[in-house]
């Protein structure tokens, strides 16, 4: 009989006080967020504890909040196959401080974390091989971060002197142009419940 | 940069060589650099990355609506089924239900391109492994599907065509009636082609035993799919955690004991046919109605609509320049998808454009198992076990 996810979570949080900060039930997901320092434990548990038995690791990837102290959130998303259920983790980060690596506990978590650390520059201690994954190599900045401008800072062209493909700074033809929709006469509030209202700034 | 051949090699006997990035085999743009000791294969690093197009940073700078044909061009050989998965997820964050028929609607085309991913799947695989009829005989039936794509959407690859709350438009009578009659013939389609191949001797000497993993394995390295079916598990998405609805069919879900490359093109070739009866089953069953939810703040208004009312001008207006507003919050959906489970991670602020949009592809988490299931292989394996995974690079590299 598997537990139901308000249920589960009581439960992880129980044995698991010390570590578990937070968690919510959201339109029938469960999230946990943790401390960085215990995930080790937290993700050992929850692929042991006859409970849950979250053995598949589908998911890690960042999520960047520029205006925060801590700036990123590592999101963790598991599956157990024989409970049926979902569970998502998060934990808060920032450029230096880095997050236990998964990797001994599961292998597939290798790759998505080269994959965060190439796309945010989310440092992962104890990782047995944390290169660029995704970008070219050679790289440089992190492509995915709030600041990373979406056109890129190098263009690459084939160079018909050189005989090579060769990188240059990127020239814009026309200056990038990013339309903010936010409207000044927005007398219906419509769509979203718990929008922010009308003229105040939306964006992190 | 050289990483790979800064490694020490384990004996003087090591050879490192590199296959790819253009390479036939290799389903795309896969770089290897593979350590050999004789024809033994020692260690596999993949570098991924080629194809990447910075597709998630892209959709965090569009409207939702906007984001969609981005998915298309991720797995471009079942495109409708990666739509699927993000049309999921903002309908979830937004709480919209999709009408019957709509649903009917999509979970045909995303069987369609269950179909046009086994079928190409199965066939290339044989081509790496030797045999050039298979391929020959399949993308005849993938060219009969994409025409379907293309009489449904207007295009044969880059659908565009599911949307957030239904499908973009209905489908025509003759349509139905042509994906019906194509189903009657394609089951027999599907015994010629496994004449060729399930009792082949050369084709069961380079797949059977070759890639074996358990279920153990399987589960460490986060896989899914028909990976995870060919090592005994019964888990398939679409039974265990019904999206859409696909509770209302009947479809059974193969399985096998072995887990090598053999039994997952027994896996893939089973889940065609299974495939086929569902498409029958939604046409059967198929209800009238609308094929998009009525909300028309985030749904646009017909054509007629729009030359009699104000208000359906002023509704494509804003739709079509801002878009639609979604709730905050963060969902993840995951769709049944060929290769496995295809998941997308929207992360909203309340605004018109997703904050956050993560693609979790299954190819992704199969590719890096590929040190794992090659090591002690031959060099020839390599190319089977690859072919067998089911890689395309569209999602990988994202």
């Amino acid at each position: 009989m598997s537990l139901d996810l308000t249920a589960l979570g009581d439960h992880i949080a129980r044995d698991l006080s010390d570590a578990v900060l937070e968690q919510r039930l959201d339109r029938g997901e469960l999230t946990l967020t943790v401390a960085g320092k215990t995930l080790p434990q937290v993700v050992k548990f929850l692929r042991d504890d006859p409970q849950c038995e979250f053995r598949l690791l589908l998911d890690i990837c960042g999520v960047d909040w520029p205006k925060r102290e801590k700036r990123f959130d590592v999101v963790y998303h598991f599956l157990s196959l024989s409970r049926n259920q979902r569970i998502r983790l998060k934990l808060s980060t920032d450029a230096q401080t880095p997050v236990p690596s998964l990797a001994h506990l599961h292998p597939g978590a290798n790759w998505f974390e080269r994959e965060a650390f190439d796309m945010y520059g989310i440092v992962f201690s104890e990782h047995p091989d944390l290169r660029r994954i995704l970008t070219d190599y050679g790289f440089e900045g992190y492509p995915l971060r709030k600041d990373f401008p979406l056109t890129g800072f190098v263009e690459l062209r084939y160079d018909d002197e050189l005989k090579r493909v060769v990188y240059q700074p990127v020239q814009l033809v026309q200056e990038f142009r990013d339309f903010e929709f936010s409207s000044p006469w927005e007398g219906v509030r419509h769509g979203a419940p718990g929008e922010p209202p009308a003229g105040t700034d939306r964006r992190g | 940069m050289s990483d790979a051949q800064a490694a020490a090699p384990a004996s003087d006997n090591t050879i490192t060589i590199n296959f790819g990035p253009q390479h036939p085999a290799a389903h795309g743009v896969l770089r290897m650099v593979l350590d050999l000791d004789g024809e033994i294969v020692t260690r596999v690093d993949p570098h991924i990355g080629l194809l990447h197009r910075g597709t998630e940073k892209l959709i965090e700078h569009k409207t939702y609506m906007q984001a969609l044909p981005y998915f298309d061009r991720l797995d471009y050989v079942a495109p409708m089924n990666q739509e699927h998965a993000f049309s999921l997820a903002a309908e979830k964050l937004l709480g919209l239900e999709v009408p019957k028929r709509g649903q009917y609607i999509r979970v045909l085309y995303s069987e369609i391109g269950r179909i046009l991913n086994h079928l190409l799947q199965v066939t290339t695989q044989a081509l790496d492994v030797g045999a050039l009829t298979p391929p020959l005989w399949g993308f005849e039936e993938r060219e009969k599907l994409m025409i379907f794509y293309e009489r449904a959407s207007g295009s044969r690859l880059h659908a565009n065509y599911f949307r957030t709350g239904g499908v973009h438009q209905d489908l025509p009578a003759e349509l139905i009636a042509d994906i019906y009659s194509w189903t009657d013939g394609f089951p027999k389609v599907l015994d010629d082609l496994e004449t060729l191949l399930t009792e082949n001797r050369i084709f069961k000497q380079r797949n059977v035993d070759i890639g074996k993993i358990t279920r153990a394995d399987a589960e460490a390295w986060g896989m899914s799919g028909p990976m995870l079916r060919s090592t005994g598990v019964a888990w398939d998405l679409r039974r265990a955690q019904p999206y859409e609805c696909y509770s209302d069919f009947e479809f059974q879900i193969p399985t096998a004991r072995n887990g090598d490359n053999y039994d997952r093109y027994l896996i893939r070739v089973e889940e065609m046919r299974q495939s086929t009866k569902i498409m029958r089953q939604a046409i059967e069953r198929m209800p009238a109605g609308p094929v998009l939810a009525d909300d028309k703040k985030i749904t646009p208004p017909s054509r007629g609509e729009m030359k009699r009312s104000m208000e359906a001008l002023i509704h494509h207006f804003k739709l079509f320049t801002e878009g639609y507003r979604v709730p905050e919050g963060e969902v993840y959906a995951a769709v049944e998808a060929p290769k496995g489970e295809f998941g997308v991670y929207l992360v909203s602020e309340g605004g018109n454009k997703p904050y956050r949009c993560k693609i979790r592809a299954p190819s992704f988490a199969h590719l890096q198992a590929m040190d794992y299931m090659c090591k002690g292989h031959m060099l020839a394996d390599v190319s089977a076990v690859l072919g067998s995974l089911d890689i395309v690079f569209g999602e990988i590299d994202r």
